[in-house]
């Protein structure tokens, strides 16, 4: 028996991609990676590294067409006599692991945050206001890895890599144009995200918080109020109708703390809020607060890093 | 152009969530239930906009019991024709997808819209399988959708960015962000809501293949550390030493 792990190679390895191998390695079946598109040999066989015994690759498919996807996965499924598949729960995963769940007659757990104990994986669930235990009735399982819920583990040795043809058939869906902003740090990806809201009055104002986040290396988010109105861009928009997101550290300034904010942001490690309102909902979801005003905490705070950067 | 738009009910975002029976099912008890966020304001607004300029029509449907009825007028009011109801506890998503396409596969739509996720079990799953189901293209987490004649062209988020796809009808979108505006239901559509067709249908012998077996509240936070403003030296000290996340 085997657990066959999908992994997106389109831009290298991203880290959800080693998360989803090292997870699908605490399975204690054998690993194969199954890949699409027209990454490298040499790229592919560090997936080994991360716990794959081996790493198929269907050249025939450059899309990222979930029907094409479907097949090419289930068809390794079978010839592999994989019992479970695992995905990362990032656009690929919801969309090609619903399909599959349907092809196989396999339960599907989207957004695992654990591995299985006593049968039962654990997922959010209320927009993070509660977690759920689900079990998977199936003797076929697909599970969806919530990107950020483990640390790859490296180590191991390189893979071989196989080519594989699963007769993925023709794409529904064509792709016209693809605009991913240049040198931008992807939301869902970002380990330290710097976020702000209302309470800095207009978009002239972000400056401060594009540097702060530059220092960091931190990815820049913002509320959604700030969205609707158009001061930052739509994909920044966090809370329960935005991105969901899970960093290490969320800074959020001049942002209230509304009940549908905090459901985007409440899995995150450790958050740090300023607001001028000692009273703000916010800090009570806060490991560290400060009272103050935005203006003056941000730069201040940015000063800081660049000292502690230059301190090594 | 005949769409149909599923509907789900989910508890209002500013519900405190609670569990009874040993933390094996959610207490319902006091909870206000909405029309799902995404199926609302993106898929059935988009579907109704499209309607408006294309003529047709849009059923929306819900696997749900007869206390869902209430959230299902407040979706015709705000403008769809009919409503289907699969008489049945959506016991999982496969089970709910499977209810839906089995109706879906007797009525020729040309596009089925849903949320992008709902925002009790934010599963993300429901639409893929009956796009699968089916055998038609999905497109997921859609931010804008056109058509024209039987080709639509959509905007779906992938990581960090947008990519534009074209598609054939009949295929299945699920629904995010941008798609369309919100829209209050006037007193017109309320009054009219009233008398507009809810074909209660049974439910197909289908099996779930999951279930939910108990639930946790998180860990509460300990208490917010207080920082001197003028000092961030000492925030950045702590974020380093105590948190370790820089
Ligand atoms: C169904 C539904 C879904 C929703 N989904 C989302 C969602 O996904 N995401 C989301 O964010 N919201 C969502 N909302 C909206 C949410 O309820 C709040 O209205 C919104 O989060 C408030 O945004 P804000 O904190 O930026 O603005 P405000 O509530 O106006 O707060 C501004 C804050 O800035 C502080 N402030 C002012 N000046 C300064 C200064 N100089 N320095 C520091 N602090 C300052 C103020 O004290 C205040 O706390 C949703 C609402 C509904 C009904
Ligand atoms: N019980 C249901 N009845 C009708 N549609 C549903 C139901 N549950 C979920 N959906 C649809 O499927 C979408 C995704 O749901 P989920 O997979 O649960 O996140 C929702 O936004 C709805 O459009």
């Amino acid at each position: 028996m085997s657990t066959l792990v999908y992994i997106n190679s389109n831009n290298g390895l991203a880290k959800n991609t080693l998360e989803a191998i090292t997870y699908a390695k605490k399975l204690g079946e054998e690993v194969i990676a199954i890949t699409t598109g027209s990454a490298d040999d040499s790229v592919l066989a560090t997936l080994g590294q991360y716990g794959a015994n081996k790493v198929l690759i269907d050249r025939t498919v450059n899309t990222d067409d979930s029907q094409q996807i479907t097949n090419v996965v289930a068809a390794a499924a079978e010839s592999m006599g994989s019992n479970s598949v695992v995905f990362s729960h990032d656009f690929i995963g919801k969309s090609v692991g619903p399909r599959l769940s349907v092809r196989l007659k396999a339960g599907l757990v989207p957004g695992a945050t654990d591995i299985p104990r006593n049968g039962k994986i654990r997922v959010n669930v209320f927009s993070g206001k509660a977690m759920g235990f689900v079990s998977i009735k199936s003797a076929r399982k697909v599970i969806s890895l919530l990107p950020n819920s483990l640390q790859p583990e490296g180590g191991g040795e390189n893979c071989p890599v196989e080519e594989f043809n699963g007769n993925a058939g023709i794409a529904g869906v064509k792709v016209l144009d693809s605009k991913v902003p240049e040198g931008e740090i992807p939301l869902p990806e970002a380990e330290l995200v710097v976020s702000a809201g209302r309470g800095l009055k207009g978009p002239e104002n972000w400056g401060m918080v594009e540097e702060l986040a530059k220092e960091l290396g931190a990815a820049t988010a913002c509320s959604r109020p700030v969205a609707d109105i158009g001061w930052r861009p739509h994909h920044e928009h966090v809370g329960q109708t935005g991105v969901a997101i899970r960093p290490n550290l969320y800074i959020a300034a001049g942002i209230s703390g509304a009940i549908q904010h905090l459901a985007g942001v409440n899995g995150s490690k450790v958050i740090v809020v300023v607001n001028t309102d000692p009273e703000a909902p916010f800090f009570k979801a806060a490991d560290y607060g400060v009272v103050g005003d935005a203006f003056e905490v941000i730069p201040r705070l940015t000063e800081a890093v660049k000292k502690f950067k230059a301190n090594g | 152009m005949k769409l149909l738009v599923c509907i789900s009910k989910s508890p209002d975002t500013t519900s405190k969530i609670t569990f009874k029976e040993d933390n094996t099912k959610f207490d319902e008890n006091g909870v206000q239930f909405i029309v799902n966020p995404y199926d609302e304001w993106y898929a059935l607004v988009r579907a109704l906009e499209l309607k408006e300029a294309n003529n047709g029509s849009v059923t929306i449907i819900t696997v749900g019991t007869a206390v869902d009825d209430a959230v299902i007028r407040k979706a015709l009011a705000i403008g769809a024709d009919e409503a289907v109801r699969i008489n049945s506890e959506p016991h999982d998503a496969y089970f709910t997808a499977m209810q839906i396409a089995d109706y879906a596969k007797t009525n020729d739509f040309d596009i089925v819209l849903t949320g992008k996720e709902t925002i009790n079990y934010n599963g993300s799953q429901v639409g893929g399988m009956i796009a699968e189901a089916l055998g038609t293209p999905f497109v997921s987490l859609a931010s804008k959708l056109d058509v024209n004649g039987s080709t639509a062209t959509l905007e779906t988020e992938i990581v960090g960015g947008v990519e534009v796809v074209e598609v054939n009808t009949p295929f299945v979108v699920s629904c995010a962000k941008g798609m369309a505006e919100q829209r209050i239901p006037n007193m017109r559509g309320i009054m009219a809501a009233r008398t507009k067709p809810l074909n209660v249908i049974e439910p197909s012998a289908i099996e779930a293949l999951t279930s939910f077996e108990s639930y946790e509240l998180p860990p509460s936070k300990s208490a917010c550390k207080m920082i001197n403003p003028e000092n961030m030296e000492e925030l950045v000290d702590l974020l380093h030493n105590e948190a370790k996340v820089i």
